[in-house]
């Protein structure tokens, strides 16, 4: 209990070692002499659910040793609405807006994610246009979640500034994403076959101009905390864990790779045409705390570079697939003929019958690998649907990587994790 | 839905091996599902794991499924995943509803089953043997309106409103912390006497 933890000299960090990367700087673990044991009891401290550093409803109940974190016991629940219950009394196309609220930080992934599953489960092609739109919706979700989490965790270790900048971009990609789909938080911008609706005019064009700015916020970030000795003391050696604890523990996205195992699912089972990009995927190698900052910042900007080839790539043309089964007919004609609008009315009350089967399809969201599971009985509502939650899989490591380091590092642990309890609870 | 994939190779490997501990097997939307005996299951998994050729290092998912039809078995699934082969292959095994809905628990294989699981035993009432700490996770400690994710229980919950809110507003300490958490150190003295008793009492009969 006496142990303490010195850091050698942060501010005084070199910066850089012989071979231009930022100098780790060294924690050094030792008895503080001089110092009597008061007591040698362990404290039981609870943490939330309602405490800003928990990021959203989670509560951990940490017994302590000193400052030495002995034991920590997350509870979760606080946020459980029964989203998979509900899904099995609704038709696939109302499990959408449900997906938004899971998690509510990258809501266009998980719509997309979960139009996918339902696609593949019926055998449906969605068009070109759709394809790379949704590929655009797939990395603004990415960075806009990636954003929070720079923004709310260096505001966990101190750093306000970066809070500010990081909120600010976000808001330029929420007015992007308002123009689009008229939400800005619970966007339900898929449709099963298609989208809800297609980008406004000018849209691309405002996109691209964002694009070309974003970068340098990135790189006034860094410029805060790449090499800032707080940061690197923080950060550095902290909440470590090893490749083979990382596939061990199920941890997946930023978690993993700041780990050094190279697994995307964009890369490793590619939608949505991924493969046919170039972006590469950032790996760390310590698997701390420092390493995901790393890892996640340099994802933003692979992200950006997605962005501008698909907006290059963009091909003009319907953003719904030619399949009456799943796709409702145009407005105009429902108002004046009387097939459509019997074709509109059973598709809306009845339904969309799927196939007899199951698919299990994953998609690289900003937390991880989200998978949704959808067995069909071939009615009209899925048997079950089941998330795979990146979140919950990732902050279920939380004891592994926090026992053993001060109470102050659990917050940064925690903060690095990206978590959203609306993904987690579910 | 047109099955052109080939079915995984694992499954042969697995017929080889094991013969009749592994049932029926497809590929279903170009994925390949197999079932296994509940009670051989805890070794295939391991082999999978182990196994030179096989190497399924990292469990994506466990989950169960129920179906409408009352009569088919309460189904396990377990998703799996080589890293190294970059392989995905889905694992079920049946629990019929007669029987009891118990399985070998995987935590000593994968330690990220250990949520997956608990979450599986709070949602559907799935026990897994062996499991270090099978508590309900997404439900509070105290909760027993049931299974939610079972197709008996209705959407809106078993009790009324006003039950619910009379459990909610008289739930003691022990539906917010875990037995283990209430004894940790000097905080098991500074609760209240009844609670403690309570406590000590139920701790005996406590292994679920």
């Amino acid at each position: 209990m006496a142990e303490r933890r010195v850091v050698e000299m942060a501010l005084a960090t070199p910066g850089v070692d012989a071979a231009g990367r930022p100098a780790r700087i060294p924690l050094v673990a030792q008895a503080s002499p001089g110092e009597p044991d008061l007591k040698t009891d362990h404290m039981l401290i609870n943490i939330g659910p309602q405490h800003p550093a928990t990021h959203g409803v989670l509560r951990l109940v940490v017994e302590l040793d000193g400052e030495v974190v002995v034991r920590v016991i997350p509870h979760i629940g606080y946020l459980h609405s029964g989203f998979e219950k509900l899904g099995e009394y609704r038709h696939y196309n109302q499990i959408i807006p449900l997906t938004d609220r899971t998690d509510y930080l990258s809501a266009p992934a998980n719509n997309v994610a979960f139009a996918l599953a339902a696609e593949r489960l019926m055998g449906i092609e969605i068009t070109e246009r759709c394809t790379v739109l949704r590929v655009i919706a797939c990395e603004l979700s990415r960075i806009i979640s990636h954003l929070v989490w720079a923004g709310t965790t260096a505001i966990d270790i101190g750093a306000f500034t970066v809070f500010l900048w990081m909120f600010q971009e976000r808001e330029r990609v929420y007015n992007l994403i308002e123009e689009w789909t008229g939400a800005r938080l619970t966007t339900t911008l898929t449709r099963v076959g298609g989208l809800m609706a297609d980008v406004p005019e000018g849209w691309t064009g405002r996109l691209r101009e964002w694009c070309a700015k974003f970068p340098k916020t990135l790189d006034e970030v860094d410029r805060m905390l790449l090499r800032n000795g707080i940061w690197l003391g923080r950060t550095q050696d902290v909440g470590v864990m090893t490749a083979a604890e990382a596939i061990d523990y199920s941890l997946s996205g930023p978690m993993l790779r700041a780990s050094g195992v190279a697994f995307d699912v964009r890369k490793d089972h590619p939608y949505l045409g991924y493969d046919s990009y170039d972006f590469e995927v950032p790996v760390g190698e310590h698997g701390d705390v420092y390493d995901r900052y790393l890892v996640r910042m340099e994802e933003m900007r692979q992200s950006v570079r997605i962005l501008l080839q698909a907006l290059d790539r963009l091909p003009d043309g319907p953003i719904n697939a030619a399949d009456p089964r799943v796709i409702l007919p145009p407005k105009q004609r429902l108002m004046s003929d009387m097939e459509s609008m019997i074709h509109h009315f059973k598709q809306v009350m009845e339904g969309v019958p799927a196939p007899v089967g199951e698919v299990y399809v994953p998609v690289e969201n900003p937390k991880g690998e989200l998978g949704t599971y959808l067995v069909s009985d071939g009615s009209a509502k899925p048997v079950r649907w089941r998330i795979r939650p990146p979140s919950f899989l990732n902050i279920a490591a939380l004891p592994k990587m926090a026992e053993g380091h001060l109470l102050s590092d659990l917050i940064a642990i925690n903060a690095s994790v990206d978590i959203v309890m609306g993904e987690i609870d579910r | 839905m047109s099955d052109a994939a080939p079915e995984n190779p694992s499954v042969a490997g697995l017929r080889a091996r094991f013969g009749a501990a592994v049932g029926p097997s497809a590929v279903v939307a170009g994925a390949t599902v197999v079932h296994l005996a509940v009670d051989r299951a805890h070794e295939i998994l391991a082999w999978l794991r182990d196994a030179p050729e096989e190497r399924y290092d990292y469990l994506v998912d466990v989950t169960a499924v129920e179906y409408r039809d009352r009569e088919r078995p309460l189904e396990v699934v377990y998703q799996l995943r080589s890293l190294a082969r970059n392989a995905m292959l889905r694992i079920k095994i049946d629990l019929p509803k007669g029987g009891p809905l118990e399985v070998d628990s995987v935590v000593d294989l994968w330690h990220g089953a250990d949520w997956l699981e608990r979450e599986t035993y709070d949602m559907f009432g799935v026990r897994f043997r062996g499991h270090p700490d099978l508590r309900r996770i997404l439900m509070w400690e105290t909760y027993s309106e049931g299974y939610p994710l079972r197709k008996d229980f209705p959407l809106r919950g078993r009790f009324s409103r006003s039950e619910q809110v009379r459990r909610a507003l008289g739930a003691g300490l022990d539906a917010h912390y875990s037995m283990e958490e209430l004894t940790i150190a000097d905080a098991y003295d500074s609760l209240p006497a009844d609670v403690r008793e309570r406590l000590a009492s139920e701790r005996g009969g406590a292994e679920r």
